[in-house]
């Protein structure tokens, strides 16, 4: 495939960079499932890298092993040059990696601008003692992180629910508010775990929109798992494609779109 | 009262005599004052008057370095934000002509009047703007540059004919030295009649004509209405109407500019507000819908509210109601009642003007439509100025306006300073002013039709004089009055005004020029009806089938009846009585060209759209198959289909005087 430093210039005129993470033959297995098969790929700097499959494909499970919650049992992940250790969550925020969830896991009870700045923690430095006082550095530290919040709030679009609070939101906005707390890391890398699930149209195009803007403007990389085929291919540089834990296609939407083997995952035709 | 001569008017031509020119006068008087505030990130940024001096200077030097000559004409396209703003300002300082469009106008309606006035410069707000305009370019042979203000997704755009906002400034920071000369040159040519601003007026008929004012309509106009109102420099607005409306550019460019008070845009269109209970505004300008929906709001959260707060609320307001227009009138009302009102707005009427955004409003104004008396005199007992005015953008907004103390919801007040107001045979209400506009541009016709030798300016309108207050009554638009088929007067819009009180009613068009009888089409209010659904558990899946129940029916032909009664006290109109009507399954839409962009019936549009429905209503049918074509937001088209139930409603007799002839 691509040549592992070089750079290329995508259809409409983007610079993908170098591959920053690598999958090198990942097997998953709980008990005797095995989840995930042999697989592998990599993501390169700056592109929007979309994997995808039918229900019960694997694909939850292989953004698990990329972002460090699950421990493969065979084969080795590779982050920014380094075989990655045995991590804690927080290291792996830490790392630059930052995440939404299929099923929402925002804090329901407080405001849409204290969830965002939750996003904000692994920049905090000052300690519970100084927060609690606000004096001095920590007030300082508060309100650099303020703005960050609120020009991520501002790129989103939320500014009219900013003091609401999350329960009170409808799903598509707290989908919206979810982005918001993970683009608050400003991470290098970002995790997408079907961000346009259970929304309808209007909202799929929206969320469309916010993910090519916050690529295109801030540079960063997302990985994404959807299985609303349409909406990938028009998204994403490159496509992984998953069935039953193995990978049957990897490429440009359109070399996807055109693999026998995907046709037939989509449409259903027997395994035997 | 009103009309000083026009003549007199003229011979205070002294002072700044253009918009740059106040700026200037500004930044030197009122130096550090707030002149333009924005909420951005949370926070409300504000520049004081100096500094939009600096910062519209740099814009239009670095015009100048674009190339913009005297003359051309710039379009400005977006939201309410300062820098827009800035942007007419500093073309009009290269003497250039400002023409802003409204920003939710589809591509080609801008396509339109930016071929008509051939402009060759566009300011715009943001990507969705920039869409529109390269959707159209091909079409627009003197257009040249863009300029955008929010860079968002345009970077992969072809930047050839693109230049962001804050790079013209930079451009005309650095080449400062080339063209201050010319720029100031440039400036002191403007005079009271060099051209200020072009707006185009929404049409309720035909194409949009482009209305030239020029600084002495600006500037006159500016001078006067502060004046009316005692606006001072230390007042505040926000700016949320759209500014390609001759209001919001009086209000936020010429009397802001004429006083030096502060405007104040908001952060989003939704989140106004919040915006405006942040702001607090001292001088408030909202269309009668504003306070509809805003009253509407009220009333549906105090039917949710606990025993204690909704008794709370109803013993008040009655008192409210009772004495407080007397209040704000300055008529004598007695210790006890003033001491409970003073009671009352400890409890109620205070917090809910602080929820309002309207603590602080000292002058308020409403226009462009009849406003419900039950909704005027609910403001009015809070102890809010609410006040009303008539105007048209070809006047520079101000013909008649109620004074402090002259307040009535049926009236739109008596002539403001230097107006001079006469009424025609067929009843249709011309003025003369210093405000009255320079022509319709590249349309000579429609200016000789409209404007005479003389200076007087149709208004298109038909009222009266009140002989005892001098008030002016506007009954409907003059080209709307017409005759029913026994002779009587059929004046639609009085009818549909009368039904648009009710809550539940957000829009009627009534008709029967000609005929024997009056019909009408209603649109249900979707907030009013729906909650009304929501605490009586009726069950609902779309607008069309709320549109459609049986028991909405019955209460809109309740609505209808009640009308019918009150349109028959009167004895010119009492043959607009509504003999049948339908509830549409629709709600009439300006992108579907049933409303012109300022909410307005189109009746001609309408009348051929659903030439069936009307047929119907005509033929005493029950009911009829209807298919509609929408326009999305974005531009794709639909349909829907329905089959409307047509309802007979009850008729008063006509009174006796009519029934005599």
């Amino acid at each position: 495939m691509f040549d592992q430093v070089e750079n290329y210039v995508t259809a409409d005129g983007r610079t993908i960079g170098p591959v920053v993470m690598e999958m090198k033959n990942i097997t998953l297995r709980f008990g005797g499932v095995e989840a995930i098969k042999d697989i592998s790929f990599d993501i390169r700097e700056g592109e929007i890298r979309a994997i995808i499959g039918p229900n019960g494909a694997g694909k939850s499970s292989m953004l698990n092993v990329i972002s460090g919650f699950y421990v493969p049992q065979e084969g080795e992940v590779w982050y920014k040059g380094a075989r990655r250790a045995l991590m804690k969550p927080f290291q792996v925020a830490q790392q630059g990696i930052a995440r939404t969830f299929q099923n929402i896991a925002l804090f329901e009870g407080m405001s849409v601008l204290d969830n965002v700045m939750t996003g904000r923690l692994t920049h905090m430095k000052t300690g519970l003692f100084a927060q609690s006082l606000w004096k001095g550095k920590a007030e300082k530290e508060e309100i650099e992180n303020r703005e960050v919040a609120e020009k991520i709030i501002d790129f989103l679009e939320i500014q009219a629910i900013r003091k609401t609070p999350v329960a009170r939101l409808p799903y598509g906005l707290k989908k919206r508010v979810e982005l918001a707390r993970a683009l608050a890391a400003e991470p290098s890398l970002l995790l997408l775990d079907e961000p346009m699930a259970g929304m309808n149209v209007e909202e799929k195009e929206d969320m469309s929109r916010f993910i090519l803007d916050v690529n295109d403007e801030f540079g960063t990389t997302i990985a994404l798992i959807e299985h609303d085929m349409g909406v990938v291919m028009d998204l994403s540089d490159r496509v992984v494609v998953m069935d039953y834990g193995r990978r049957i296609g990897d490429g440009t939407p359109d070399e996807v779109r055109n693999n026998q083997e995907v046709i037939d995952a989509y449409l259903g035709v027997a395994h035997d | 009262m009103g009309g000083r001569p026009l003549a007199q008017t003229l011979a205070r031509a002294e002072g700044p005599q253009s918009v740059p020119a106040l700026l200037h006068r500004n930044a030197k008087q009122f130096t550090d004052a707030p002149a333009y505030r924005e909420k951005e990130y949370g926070i409300w940024q504000s520049w004081s008057w100096s500094q939009t001096r600096d910062e519209v200077e740099a814009l239009a030097l670095g015009l100048l370095e674009q190339g913009v000559n005297e003359g051309d004409f710039i379009a400005i396209i977006g939201r309410n934000r300062p820098y827009l703003y800035w942007a007419m300002v500093s073309a009009q300082m290269v003497g250039a002509v400002p023409v802003p469009l409204y920003q939710d106008a589809n591509a080609e309606e801008m396509a339109y009047v930016m071929n008509h006035c051939g402009a060759r410069f566009a300011i715009v707000g943001d990507q969705e703007q920039v869409d529109k305009i390269i959707e159209v370019q091909e079409g627009l042979p003197n257009f040249e540059q863009m300029i955008y203000l929010d860079p968002r997704g345009l970077r992969k755009y072809d930047h050839t004919a693109l230049t962001q906002y804050a790079n013209v400034q930079e451009l005309g920071r650095q080449h400062r030295e080339k063209h201050i000369t010319e720029l100031e040159a440039r400036q002191a040519k403007l005079d009271y009649d060099s051209t200020g601003v072009m707006l185009y007026t929404s049409g309720t008929t035909g194409k949009p004509k482009g209305v030239v004012l020029s600084n002495r309509n600006i500037i006159e106009t500016a001078k006067s209405s502060s004046d009316f109102d005692g606006l001072r420099q230390t007042d505040d607005i926000l700016a949320y109407l759209p500014m390609a409306w001759v209001g919001d550019f009086i209000f936020s460019v010429g009397q802001a500019m004429w006083t030096g008070f502060c405007t104040n845009c908001p952060e989003s269109a939704d989140t106004m507000h919040v915006d405006l209970r942040e702001i607090g505004p001292t001088y408030y300008f909202a269309p009668p819908r504003v306070f509809e929906t805003q009253l509407t709001n009220v009333m549906i959260r105090m039917e949710d509210a606990g025993r204690f707060k909704k008794g709370l609320f109803d013993h008040f307001m009655a008192h409210a109601r009772k004495v407080g227009p007397d209040l704000l009138d300055g008529k004598t009302v007695s210790f006890g009642d003033r001491l409970r009102y003073k009671l009352g707005d400890l409890c109620v009427y205070g917090p809910l003007k602080n929820t309002l955004g309207f603590s602080r409003v000292r002058v308020g104004y409403t226009a462009g439509e009849a406003i419900g008396p039950e909704i005027f005199d609910f403001y009015r007992s809070l102890g809010i100025n609410l006040k009303q005015l008539y105007g048209q953008t070809e006047a520079t907004v101000f013909i008649t306006a109620q004074p402090d103390g002259e307040v009535r919801s049926d009236t739109v007040g008596v002539t403001c300073p230097g107006v001079e107001l006469k009424i025609a045979d067929n009843g249709e209400v011309f003025y003369r002013s210093p405000g009255v506009f320079v022509e319709y541009y590249k349309n000579a016709e429609s200016t000789a039709d409209t404007k005479n030798p003389e200076g007087w300016v149709a208004t298109g309108d038909a009222g009266f004089i009140e002989e005892d207050t001098g008030h002016l009554r506007i009954i409907d638009r003059a080209k709307d009055v017409g005759q029913m088929a026994n002779g009587s007067l059929f004046a639609p819009k009085y009818v549909e005004n009368k039904l648009k009180f009710f809550p539940n009613v957000l829009e009627a068009v009534v008709f029967g020029n000609g005929r024997d009888a009056c019909t009408a089409f209603i649109n249900i209010d979707l907030t009013a009806v729906g909650n009304w659904a929501e605490r009586n558990n009726i069950g609902y899946a779309s607008y069309q089938e709320l549109a459609g129940h049986p028991q909405v029916l019955a209460t809109i032909q309740s609505h209808v009846e009640e009308v019918n009664a009150s349109v028959a006290q009167d004895e010119m109109l009492s043959g607009c009585q509504i003999h049948r009507f339908v509830v549409l399954h629709k709600e009439l839409d300006a992108d579907d060209g049933e409303l012109t962009r300022t909410r307005k019936v189109r009746r001609r549009i309408i009348e051929e759209k659903y030439a069936e429905v009307i047929a119907a209503l005509y033929d005493g049918s029950a009911q009829v198959s209807t298919e509609t074509e929408v326009t999305y937001e974005d531009g794709r088209k639909g349909s829907i289909k329905a089959t409307l139930e047509v309802r007979d409603a009850k008729v008063m007799p006509v009174s006796q005087k009519m029934a005599a002839e």
